[in-house]
């Protein structure tokens, strides 16, 4: 009987010493003050609305053949699958090659709206893109890294594990082996792809995935990639596979 | 860390005046540096002082705390009482002259992961030729001089 809750108990040590390895993807969300959740949950509070409303406005801004994203998807963007937004970056069998939520947006606007393009780093891409992500809010990421996927997965999980820049640190050796904890003032999440496009607070404006990923490799005193590059497609691919299950948060609110 | 406005409004003022702890940030390169001065480690520890030079402790805590230079604080808590943020990626440093020798501690501030591949505790004098796409303008250099790396050598093994 004692042996039994010797077994037991250690059984439970043992159990709860494996859990941060078992635990799946946890959201930046969770991370936050309290106040800063308020902020975000808060529709009128949360800056990164602002941004939603741009994107918005564009949605119904003609292109060049006097259609506009609105013209096809709704004045809301109502016709849009929401588990489908939820499923980029997607593979395009048409195009043969992967393709991001926003490179799917700045695609249509080239090609069925006649234009003008815009540029993947652009304002305006990054807004369209945070209105149409902000439509899928509340669904899980579901990203499909199987079949054609595979090999971009398989170069974004490599460079996660590169490590850069002067300061020589590799992506994963923060944010999977330190997260919740302090790097100076601020708590290091997971780095979880659910809440992109993103309100940062310490920068006063909503950012993208790739240009977040620029700013740690500024941090890192590393050369970051050109945004819309094939190596952050590949790390787009491969972190938002990671976030996999999470629900989207489009404006997340972070620091 | 912890902003506690009443309004919404008072944050966004906040967010658009004030800057927050910053995370390291690619500050611009330290003077001319001298050329690499190559070091040997033998039983986790750098017996020789970088290029012969004497560190002096006083430097040594003024780089730790400078978030441009050192910037120790980010990740350690350090008796620096002026400074309020500090992280805790790595272990509080107080007393570290008593646990390592400074042949111990100067390896550590020069390049953990010679020994310990998969520390995230930068090398403040890693040789530049191992390091993957550093800034244009910082190639060839390493994070700390010398100089640097034995002024804060020397202050962390009075941390008694």
């Amino acid at each position: 009987m004692i042996k039994t809750r010797i077994s037991l108990s250690l059984l439970a040590v043992m159990l709860a010493a494996a859990l941060p390895v078992q635990a799946g993807p946890v959201s930046g969300y969770d991370y936050l003050t309290p106040d800063m959740q308020a902020m975000q949950n808060d529709e009128f509070g949360n800056p990164g609305m602002l941004a939603v409303e741009a994107g918005e406005q564009l949605f119904s801004l003609l292109g060049d053949n006097g259609k506009s994203c609105a013209s096809c998807h709704g004045e809301q963007g109502e016709k849009l699958d929401v588990h489908r937004l939820a499923r980029y970056p997607v593979y395009s069998k048409a195009l043969q090659r992967p393709v991001t939520l926003r490179g799917r947006i700045l695609l249509c606007r080239k090609d069925r709206m006649g234009g003008p393009p815009l540029e993947y780093g652009s304002a305006q891409a990054l807004q369209l893109e945070t209105f149409v992500r902000h439509l899928a809010r509340g669904q899980s990421v579901d990203v499909d890294v199987s079949g054609p996927m595979a090999p971009y997965y398989a170069a974004g999980e490599k460079l996660y594990h590169t490590r850069y820049g002067q300061v020589d640190i590799a992506c994963h050796q923060c944010h999977d082996y330190h997260a919740g904890q302090n790097f100076r003032g601020q708590v290091l999440t997971q780095g979880q792809t659910n809440g992109f496009p993103v309100y940062r607070f310490t920068e006063g404006q909503v950012v993208g995935l790739q240009e977040r990923i620029t700013q740690c490799l500024t941090n890192l005193r590393a050369e970051p990639y050109a945004i819309g590059s094939p190596q952050y497609l590949d790390l787009e691919i491969y972190m938002s596979a990671r976030s996999n299950g999470l629900k989207i948060e489009t404006p997340a609110v972070r620091y | 860390m912890h902003m506690k406005p009443t309004r919404h409004v008072c944050l966004l003022l906040l967010a658009a005046t004030v800057s927050p702890p910053q995370p390291v940030t690619a500050a611009e390169p330290t003077a001319a540096q001298q050329p690499y001065q190559h070091w040997h480690a033998e039983n986790y520890a750098i017996e020789q002082p970088l290029g012969g030079l004497v560190g002096v402790p006083e430097r040594g805590r003024a780089i730790a705390g400078d978030q441009h230079r050192g910037n120790c604080l980010a990740c350690h808590e350090l008796p620096i009482p002026e400074e309020n943020f500090y992280g805790n990626l790595g272990p509080p440093l107080a007393g570290i002259g008593s646990r390592q020798s400074v042949g111990m501690i100067r390896l550590h501030v020069v390049d953990q992961a010679s020994f310990n591949p998969e520390t995230v505790m930068p090398g403040f004098y890693r040789a530049p030729q191992q390091l993957n796409r550093v800034a244009p303008s910082l190639r060839g250099t390493t994070w700390l001089t010398a100089q640097e790396v034995e002024d804060v050598v020397a202050w962390l093994a009075t941390l008694k």
